[in-house]
């Protein structure tokens, strides 16, 4: 949890760059541990509650440990009319899980997201930061193939 | 700074859009082929922000010849290449040639998408490289800081602005030149300037393409601006999930450092000024102005009551100004070239041109920019190039979830505030989603009514409860079960979120039903009377069926359903079982003969 007092330091313990702390240690852990933010908690002086208060606020934030590649399904109107759904639908039935969670073997997270501003693909998938769009159910197996 | 002359230039976009397909790749593939065919010193290749014909990407622009190419590939550029830039004949291939015709349309602008454009916004779109300031310097970039810093003074440049008529870009359409002057007229040792970036709606990406393809216009803008209220310091708030934007936004503030554009003493002129890059953590709520207030603060993002307004009583309690990075685009240009200019675009109420993003079922996706009171029926037919398929137009949705969705019988109304308010829509910051005859509009309504409970933030009643009956309702009407009595207690329960909801969120949150209600009362009715969805969407009010005279039996829908519930021997007829089909549609789409067919 060394990493948890240099982002810390980072920040210089600014209450108000809160929010960035967590950011930084969701993206160097993939998840807000408790034990990193009893850290963060202790070296700004807050209240754990209430970086709990954020952590479950803000959509970017995640309180349980995620898979290797975070498949986010774009949901946006857009991709919405143009069958976000079925993509949805197929990657459930194919990963079996259902949206917001994590296979077995740790290696996908399924999310659905708001929108990730591409909608002249729609509808788009993004799989890690790779964006994928035009799509329809019958490609997406092709596209989990190429990661490992 | 480069002053080294190139015969041609190759303007390859590098928008989200394009880069997801792979232009990244056709430009390295560009660099290769022009060095190995030696000719490095006459043409070269630049990376832009997005061009905005992102239905067609990856695309590239060749000038001076105004030549464009799209759907490009790594391996159309040898070829390209050779043709174009050795043989001097551009190359067919690779050219736009309209949905249903042949002829391929060499020239920019002689292509409908772009020759119905008017670019102030988005001027330097495509024929820059975002991160270099040399570039936006080179097309009149910070002349307009210089020109407000030299000769004018903070009253003379709110008045230029309250004398252009522009109007806040992000939704709320509230008159610039007088926001800032509250905030002016604020007495206060300290005070905030905001860029909201943090766009939200579901469908739009016009400050994202903005922000990316040209930053130095967002932050001379502010600049302008800070020095009319007198702030030292801004934040810009961008969404966590425009990781390019972020960067280019922060390159350009370096670079703006360096030319002594942005710091101490701009240009000699004793203006302090300093701009903050904040990621948003990703919660819609945080586009109203005090909730973005209160998550830069590093809080929970949840609105407060208004007044004090953010003018008197904002970040940290001291005066702040928050427009949008539309609005600030818009900036310098109009000090630049002077109020005049800007009032001759635009509508009496509407000056100026507003940014959309044209998207859903319509042709040519993208982003676009028009004069204000431009008709509708102009965007989606003359630049998009009308509905994909043959399918029939049935409504565009304005304003994201706060705003409306507007029915054919409508297609000729003015694009301004004023003119989309009466319609039941808003101008909101530009998406505009195209719907056709298999969008099903009360599907719609719940899709928007279930993105509003996901985020709303709780603190007031009417929303926070009020949207989950609403949703309620909503889904028992789509599953089958609705009642007439339904729609009189969504009406009932939309006038009272209206009036009593908190902030902006809940306010306009009942739009999208209200709207849907208003020109599509008959699909409600359908599902509730006739327990049908005429558009083929809602699952539980549909079947699926295989037509006896298409199907070949080819198997192919058989071998795509996931529940193996599809029977039928090779080259005969197939069938569904009805029972156990689940209507995931993979039948549908596998279907090769349009033999599976949707009531």
């Amino acid at each position: 949890m060394e990493v948890v007092h240099q982002i810390v330091e980072k920040h210089n313990r600014r209450k108000s760059s809160l929010i960035a702390m967590m950011q930084d240690v969701q993206k160097s852990e993939g998840y807000l541990p408790r034990e990193a933010l009893e850290i963060v908690a202790k070296e700004v002086a807050v209240p754990l509650s209430r970086l709990y208060a954020l952590a479950t606020f803000y959509k970017a934030f995640s309180l349980t440990p995620r898979g290797r590649h975070i498949i986010h399904v774009c949901t946006g109107t857009a991709c919405h009319v143009r069958g976000a759904d079925k993509l949805m639908d197929k990657l459930e039935r194919d990963l079996g899980v259902v949206e917001g969670e994590t296979t077995e073997d740790g290696k996908y997270t399924l999310e659905g997201v708001r929108c990730v501003g591409c909608c002249g693909l729609a509808p788009v998938i993004v799989v890690g930061e790779n964006f994928h769009g035009k799509l329809s159910q019958k490609d997406l197996g092709k596209i989990l193939d190429k990661y490992e | 700074m480069s002053t080294k002359k190139f015969r041609t230039h190759v303007m390859v976009c590098a928008g989200t859009g394009c880069v997801s397909n792979t232009a990244l790749d056709v430009k390295e593939a560009f660099e290769n082929e022009v060095k190995k065919c030696n000719l490095e010193d006459e043409v070269q290749v630049v990376v832009t922000g997005c061009q905005g014909f992102c239905e067609r990407g990856p695309i590239a622009i060749v000038q001076p010849d105004d030549i464009f190419y799209q759907q490009l590939t790594v391996d159309d550029i040898p070829k390209l290449v050779e043709e174009h830039f050795l043989k001097g004949r551009p190359y067919e291939k690779c050219m736009y040639v309209p949905k249903e015709e042949k002829v391929p349309i060499p020239k920019l602008m002689d292509i409908d998408f772009f020759r119905h454009q008017m670019l102030v916004v988005l001027r330097n779109r495509g024929r820059m490289d975002p991160e270099n300031i040399d570039e936006y310097i080179a097309f009149d970039g910070y002349l307009g800081l210089a020109k407000a810093l030299n000769e004018m003074t903070p009253d003379s440049i709110i008045a230029e602005m309250e004398h252009s008529g522009l109007r806040g870009r992000g939704g709320g359409g509230f008159p610039t030149g007088l926001k800032w002057k509250f905030a002016k007229n604020v007495d206060s040792d300290i005070k905030y300037l905001i860029c909201n970036a943090d766009e939200g709606d579901p469908g739009a990406y016009m400050d994202r393409s903005i922000l990316e393809s040209d930053p130095h216009a967002v932050l001379e803008g502010m600049a302008i601006g800070a020095y009319a209220i007198g702030a030292q310091i801004a934040y810009i708030y961008v969404r966590d999930e425009y990781p390019l934007a972020v960067e280019r936004i922060k390159c350009a503030i370096e670079q703006a450092k360096e030319y002594g554009l942005l710091g101490d003493d701009i240009l000699g002129t004793g203006f302090n000024f300093d701009v903050h890059v904040i990621r948003g953590g990703g919660a819609f709520v945080c586009g109203e102005e005090t909730a973005l207030i209160a998550s830069i603060e590093g809080s929970v993002g949840r609105p407060r009551v208004r007044p004090p307004y953010p003018a008197v009583k904002g970040l940290w309690g001291k005066p702040t100004n928050n427009n949008n990075v539309e609005t600030w685009a818009n900036v310098p240009i109009i000090i630049h070239k002077g109020a005049d200019w800007f009032t001759q675009l635009g509508t009496e109420k509407s000056k100026g041109t507003k940014v959309f993003s044209l998207v859903g079922k319509i042709n040519n996706s993208g982003l676009v920019e028009v004069p204000m009171g431009i008709p509708l029926r102009e965007i989606i037919y003359g630049i998009g190039g009308g509905i994909p398929g043959g399918k029939k137009f049935k409504a565009v949705q304005s304003g994201g979830p706060s705003g409306g969705c507007i029915p054919e019988s409508l297609l000729d109304l003015p694009v301004d505030y004023e003119k989309l308010l009466e319609a039941g829509a808003i101008m909101g910051s530009g998406g505009l989603i195209v719907m056709d005859e298999e969008t099903c509009m009360v599907d719609v309504a719940l899709y928007f009514i279930t993105f509003l409970v996901d985020e709303s933030c709780g603190k007031c009643v009417p929303c926070r409860v009020g949207l989950i009956r609403m949703k309620e309702l909503l889904e028992k009407i789509t599953s089958g079960n609705g009642e007439e009595c339904d729609i009189v207690a969504l009406e009932a329960l939309s006038d009272t979120i209206k009036k009593t909801a908190l902030c902006g969120l809940g306010n306009t949150a009942p739009n999208p039903v209200l709207t849907t209600l208003r020109y599509f009362r008959d699909e409600y009715e359908a599902h509730i009377k006739e327990k049908r969805c005429p558009a083929g969407v809602c699952k539980p009010l549909i079947t699926f069926s295989i037509s006896d005279t298409k199907c070949i039996g080819c198997t192919l829908c058989a071998r795509a359903c996931p529940v193996n519930c599809i029977s039928g021997e090779r080259k005969s007829v197939h069938i569904i079982d009805q029972d156990a089909c689940t209507k995931c549609g993979a039948c549908k789409e596998a279907c090769r003969f349009d033999a599976v067919s949707i009531a």
